[in-house]
């Protein structure tokens, strides 16, 4: 009796147990509709080989529209997503509200001191990693250099802004279509003030000061709007006050523009033959400078984190372990190769001798770096961000004066009267946010 | 002379509904013509009509990357469930308003009419909550409530509207041959109102189709249609257009043949009324 009795009972335990090794654990994951993404998602079969009892299902929306429904739902503790994507702008603001799971505990092989340290810092607070970049960027120049060798100039890899103002003027050539300078005019946070903020940063110019007072009536400010204007209505393309990311893109596939400063991400595409039609003709420089010691790139990084609601956060750690390991991009390498690994992560991908080859790895990792987040200008600033102010107010204020510029740039106001009318704004929110006492 | 000058007027009106006509379809043809392009083409400089290197890759890749069958399939129960749900509860409240009318029923029309004008982000958190706490958040049901409830005012004036055409002593003859209430609604009122009704139905299975707002709220994995199918192929970042206009094209045309084959119903349904 005592043996069937045992014997029942280790059955039914290595039955609980079996029953475990196979539970199946869902995890929704809210991503961005972006190439490298685009492309996680069709290696999933890695991940299901290696996770058999892991089940993704994901959730692929317009990035602003990402935002108003994760906000949404870790807001009110939903619970909807196990795992997010999420910018650098967030992770500050997100987890000092507790809404992100403390990502410490990663295993041993996710290494995490090969993060690329301006990218870990971003998404650190208080000494705890708060998410996982999946790919990180920067901004710099990239241009052609057949029409600067055409126009008997030569680009410096560290270039000045001076530098810039002059291959602008000499490569221009209207008639043949060609623009001497394409940047972003579209109005955004994260499209023309994402560009004119790290413009100002190189010319000393700053959000706020010390106090949180807007600086728009300072005479750096007026530099940097003078000077944005004056480039691209002389030298940029017609409309340039509705063109973003994906329009001076799409020039520049083109090879109308001579000369463009956006994302280093937009380098694969520009130098895939596929896609550009001057795609070896394409130059790279550094982001330009006042010889103030800061240059005009920013730091950006779309990173994975696990919402505080999430009911299986273990699993979502285990997810986001295979998408942002090392291992992962040797994954990409060896299925696509090293040119459409997820870049700005990592300090092994640009110590590896085949990635560091490709055309744009250096000026990459070196705008990469070049960038500070929590010393963006010269002058001190209370604030963290290189191309953003990392408060919760920023992205509405922002995107109202990046509407007053992109007026002034399309020759509806005049620099002056848009600095006032920023100003005026910024003052007005800041004090009933009350940052300004 | 006076023929001479109709006919003027006719071609004139003629030339004129085609223009509006064809300046209202034409960014739907050229979502359509995208989505054979290529993404280069799709972004060419200045845009052409029609591209040299046509392709069907777009559509292989969306359907690659997408279940498109769950899709479409949340798109009809959700359209055509909310929309019978709108009807079952329209009809008896129509028929009252438009037959035992109190002194409130206008200012009441008004009302429901009202709620239409308020901007639905206003509401999007307490709906969250509702829909979370509820166990309704993802789910068809959910959405099906919602929708209904979203379009029910549109149901209600269209039907109203009908009703009011239909001469009341029909009914009145029906109640004195001993009809009930409920035997008055479904044998007598509703076959004399089957056009109008169905002519509300399409409409309001196209509204609830093209809803994008709630559906995509509301909804992640299990219950997303086919607005949240589009809205997936969305990219500020990244050049997507041909494979967008694809998705684009796959979540329009089931609407499009049916809006095609129903034109007349459809038309005779949004101006029933206005002419009396």
């Amino acid at each position: 009796m005592k043996m069937t009795v045992r014997a029942l009972l280790g059955a039914s335990a290595m039955l609980a147990l079996t029953g475990a090794a196979f539970a199946q654990t869902t995890i929704t994951v809210a991503t961005v509709n972006n190439g490298d993404m685009v492309r996680m998602q069709g290696l999933m079969a890695d991940f299901n080989a290696k996770h058999p009892d892991i089940t993704v299902e994901w959730v692929t929306l317009e990035e602003n529209v990402l935002r108003q429904n994760v906000t949404a739902d870790i807001a009110t503790g939903g619970g909807q997503y196990d795992v997010i994507t999420i910018g650098t702008y967030e992770v500050p603001i997100w987890a000092k509200q507790g809404w992100l799971e403390s990502l410490n505990d990663l295993p041993a092989d996710y290494d995490v001191d090969d993060l690329l340290p301006a990218i870990r810092g971003g998404l650190t607070v208080d000494g705890n990693l708060y998410a996982s970049p999946f790919y990180g960027e920067s901004s710099f120049v990239n241009y052609r250099k057949d029409l600067a060798e055409k126009a008997g100039i030569t680009i410096p890899d560290a270039p000045t802004w001076d530098d810039i103002k002059a291959a602008a003027a000499a490569m221009t050539d209207t008639e043949a279509g060609i623009y001497g300078i394409c940047l972003r005019g579209k109005a955004g946070w994260g499209e023309n003030m994402a560009f004119l903020t790290t413009m100002a940063n190189s010319y000393g110019a700053r959000w706020f000061d010390e106090n949180w007072v807007p600086q728009f009536d300072q005479p750096e400010w007026k530099a940097v709007m003078t000077d944005y204007v004056e480039l691209l209505t002389k030298y940029g393309p017609p409309g340039a006050s509705n063109n973003g990311y994906n329009e001076n893109l799409t020039l520049s596939l083109q090879g109308k523009c001579a000369m463009r400063m956006d994302a280093t991400v937009s380098a694969g595409s520009l130098t895939d033959p596929a896609q550009s039609e001057f795609a070896d003709q394409v130059g790279f420089a550094l982001a330009p400078d006042m010889g103030l010691g800061k240059r005009a790139n920013w730091l950006w990084a779309w990173s994975l984190a696990v919402p505080a609601s999430s009911d299986a956060k273990e699993a979502s750690k285990t997810f986001i372990n295979w998408a942002t390991n090392k291992d992962y991009l040797a994954l990409v390498a060896a299925k696509e190769g090293w040119r459409n690994a997820p870049p700005g992560t990592r300090t092994s991908l640009y110590s590896n001798p085949e990635y560091a080859a490709l055309p744009f790895a250096k000026m990459t990792i070196d705008s990469i770096n070049a960038a500070d987040p929590t010393n963006p200008t010269t002058k001190p600033v209370p604030y963290v961000g290189v191309q953003f102010v990392a408060i919760p107010e920023f992205a509405g204020l922002a995107t109202s004066v990046g509407e007053i510029f992109s007026a002034a740039l399309a020759g509806q106001k005049t620099v002056d009267e848009a600095l006032a009318e920023a100003q005026a704004l910024a003052v007005e929110e800041m004090t009933s946010a009350g940052y300004i006492k | 002379m006076a023929r001479a000058v109709s006919t003027r007027r006719k071609v004139f009106y003629t030339a004129a509904a085609w223009s509006v006509a064809l300046l209202i379809f034409f960014p739907v043809f050229w979502t359509i013509l995208t989505s054979f392009k290529t993404e280069a083409s799709a972004v060419a400089s200045p845009p052409q009509l029609f591209s040299a290197d046509w392709t069907l890759d777009n559509y292989a890749e969306v359907w690659g990357r997408s279940d498109y069958p769950r899709f479409f399939w949340n798109s009809v129960v959700i359209s055509v469930g909310s929309t019978l749900l709108g009807l079952i509860i329209a009809i008896p409240a129509a028929w009252s308003m438009a037959f035992v009318p109190g002194n409130r029923t206008k200012d009441l029309l008004m009302w429901m009419l009202s709620t239409k004008m308020m901007p639905a982000a206003a509401v999007l958190i307490p709906m969250y909550l509702i829909f979370q706490r509820t166990g309704l958040f993802d789910t068809r049901t959910g959405l099906v409530l919602a929708l209904m409830l979203m379009n029910l005012p549109v149901i209600v004036w269209m039907l109203y509207t009908y009703f009011k055409e239909i001469p009341s002593e029909i009914l009145e003859a029906a109640r004195m041959d001993g009809a009930s209430l409920g035997k008055e609604i479904i044998y007598v009122l509703t076959p004399m109102a089957i056009p109008g009704i169905a002519s509300t139905m399409l409409l309001n299975i196209i509204l609830a189709w093209n809803e994008a707002f709630w559906t995509i709220t509301l909804t992640t994995v299990n219950a997303a249609p086919l607005s949240a199918f589009i809205a997936s192929f969305s990219a500020p970042q990244g050049l997507f257009y041909a494979k967008l206009s694809a998705a684009s094209t796959m979540a329009i045309a089931p609407i499009l043949i049916l809006g095609w084959f129903s034109q007349k119903q459809l038309v005779r349904g949004l101006t029933f009324g206005a002419v009396k």
